[in-house]
């Protein structure tokens, strides 16, 4: 493991911070089931971080312990160098970590627009009785969030989609409207869950094409879960691979790529 | 061809996000605004005003609020009926307890107690969703019932166990007791629809709206991304549970002027509210006063059809009313599940496009 308090600098040279989340001895239990073994990593300021691992491996329950919907058994989550205590998800939002999920989860009955409005959430208070009046501030604050909603919009090519609702939208928009969504938090943190699942190449292009673009110019630290090797391999600084939930491999792409155990993991091994 | 968007330039995001986006839109809205104020208190007399006209604004004020909780933040009601029932009786109390404070405070009052009451019956939707819901808001709705019938306090301990509405007046002019004009009755309830429906758009096209249709939509994802559950469902038990107390207030005051609980809000009310707002369309609050619409003028219709134009017997016309529209209710919900509002939405979409579609 490198140092942990100093950041360093990746292959394609930019400079990395220092940890943002770090993982504690994380065991996720479920009655007889464990689904994560005693896992540590940490993720570090403007990082993007893979993780990876066959089916079943624990990469989405370990994406649930970290925007609070599972707690884990054993274990501590850190964040901003700071134990995090036990957390309602909506508060884990408002700390600045964001995700996208698995299978799609946009507000199927909302327009592209609100949906993404949506996921700034966290951000706007006011109050009943000023929404009902649609008076003063309630209209200021939509006005002005809209336009950082709009920003995202451009950002993501989604103009031309802006009132649809979403329910009628390809699948590849709808993954795009879900990252536009959680890009709506300005995140500190985003966790990507199989971004690219059952996308084409040039889906998957442009999928990647924004994931760089939001780290490159929000400096948005992010964590994703892909199974695509080669979108993996070129996309992330550092990588974790879990199998039955337990962390067999930590590193660079290319050290992860010549690890014997994670070869194993993939490739299976020859018994005797 | 005059329904159009272009050359209706939008040039800030408020502009952009006003409910009706068409020129023609709004000059059709102001219109109905201007025959409702201006033209209708004119020529309304009782027989309409009772039959049709304030049983059609309250009942859409009651499908607003249920609306507001079943088709914008998802949690099913069958409590609708009891929810009255507690805006009527407080209304009641109210009225009887400060006979100095105008009406109209009376009935926002018993909107804020229902809405309280309804909070409270609404704690239950944090653990339990669906229909299990909806089995625990008809408890409410029973046990509501039955607390105002055996419960003297609440009317006042009067011989009947009716509660009757004595007069009070709004500027000088009597709006609920015996000797209310139609107009007067007409005028204050269409003051409070267009108030309510008012403040139910401005609720659903913002934040509070959103959190609720993100609920609705997703529950868990919402949570995710921020949305305070507790708050959402709360919020909307409580602005529904306001509303629809209001329309309680008055059904009871305005439109009956004398009631009896288990008759006029019993489990039937809950499901005619449930009906318009399926039928009107979930969700929306033009597809509130649709099904309010449909379910209150359409019996009517039926029955000067059937009893007045071909003289049939009252008791058959009776039966074949309830067929009639039990069967356009299937009908309707095959041909459009969403409602009239759908309806309504693929016509103005075709609208925009006429008389050239392709």
């Amino acid at each position: 493991m490198k140092d942990t308090t100093e950041g360093y600098v990746t292959a394609d040279g930019r400079q990395i911070g220092g940890v943002l989340m770090e993982m504690k001895n994380i065991t996720l239990q479920f009655g007889g089931v464990k689904a994560i073994t005693d896992i540590s990593f940490d993720i570090r300021e403007g990082e993007i971080r893979a993780i990876i691992g066959p089916n079943g491996a624990g990469k989405s329950s370990m994406l649930n312990v970290i925007s609070g919907f599972y707690v884990p058994t054993v274990g501590e989550v850190w964040f901003h160098g700071k134990k995090r205590p036990q957390m309602k998800p909506y508060q884990v939002a408002q700390q600045g970590i964001a995700r996208t999920f698995q299978n799609i989860a946009l507000f199927k009955g909302m327009s592209t627009l609100d949906n993404i409005m949506t996921g700034r959430m966290t951000m706007m208070n006011t109050n009943l009785v000023t929404q009902a009046m649609w008076w003063g501030k309630a209209q200021r604050e939509e006005s002005e969030h809209r336009e950082k909603v709009e920003k995202i919009i451009d950002f993501l090519e989604i103009q031309a989609i802006r009132k649809t609702p979403v329910g009628r939208l390809p699948y590849g928009l709808q993954k795009r409207v879900e990252l536009g969504r959680a890009l709506a938090a300005e995140p500190k943190l985003l966790l990507l869950d199989e971004p690219m699942a059952g996308m084409n190449v040039e889906e998957k292009e442009d999928m990647s094409r924004f994931i760089l673009d939001v780290n490159d110019e929000f400096g948005t630290t992010i964590a994703l879960i892909e199974h695509d090797m080669g979108v993996v391999m070129d996309l992330s600084d550092r990588v974790v691979v879990m199998d039955y939930g337990k962390k067999i491999g930590d590193g660079t792409p290319d050290e992860v790529r010549n690890n014997q155990e994670v070869i194993d993991a993939y490739l299976g091994v020859e018994h005797d | 061809m005059f329904y159009r968007e272009a050359g209706d330039f939008k040039t800030s995001y408020t502009d952009d996000s006003q409910t009706f986006p068409i020129k023609f839109d709004r000059i059709r809205y102001y219109a109905v605004l201007a025959v409702a104020f201006g033209i209708i208190p004119f020529i309304i007399n009782d027989y309409w005003a009772n039959a049709v006209v304030v049983p059609f604004l309250i009942y859409a004020i009651a499908a607003i609020g249920l609306n507001i909780l079943t088709g914008y933040c998802g949690q099913v009601s069958l409590g609708t009926g009891g929810f009255m029932a507690v805006g009527a009786y407080a209304c009641y109390k109210l009225m009887t307890s400060f006979p100095d404070v105008s009406i109209v405070f009376h009935v926002i009052g018993a909107g804020a107690i229902t809405a309280f009451v309804g909070v409270l019956f609404g704690l239950p939707s944090l653990r339990i969703k669906g229909f299990y819901l909806a089995v625990a808001t008809l408890a409410a709705q029973f046990f509501l019932v039955w607390l105002f019938n055996k419960v003297p306090w609440f009317y006042n301990y009067s011989a009947s166990g009716q509660i009757s509405a004595p007069e009070r007046t709004v500027f000088n002019i009597a709006v609920t007791g015996p000797n209310t004009d139609a107009w007067a009755k007409y005028l204050i309830c269409l003051v409070f629809v267009v108030a309510v429906a008012w403040i139910a758009r401005n609720l659903t096209r913002g934040t509070v709206g959103r959190s609720w249709m993100a609920i609705r939509d997703m529950d868990i994802a919402a949570e995710i991304i921020g949305v305070n559950p507790l708050k959402a469902k709360m919020t909307a038990f409580a602005v529904s549970s306001f509303f629809i107390g209001i329309s309680g207030a008055l059904f009871f005051s305005v439109y009956l002027g004398a009631v009896e609980v288990g008759e006029a809000f019993g489990i039937n009310k809950s499901f005619l509210v449930l009906f318009m707002v399926i039928i009107g369309g979930l969700g929306s609050i033009f597809g509130s006063f649709a099904g309010a619409a449909f379910l209150v003028i359409l019996p009517v219709l039926l029955k000067n059809v059937l009893v007045g134009g071909m003289n049939w017997p009252i008791d058959i016309a009776a039966h074949l009313e309830l067929m009639v529209v039990g069967g356009l209710i299937i009908i309707f919900l095959i041909a459009e599940p969403h409602g009239l509002a759908q309806l309504w939405r693929v016509t103005k979409e075709k609208l925009r496009l006429w008389p050239f579609p392709h």
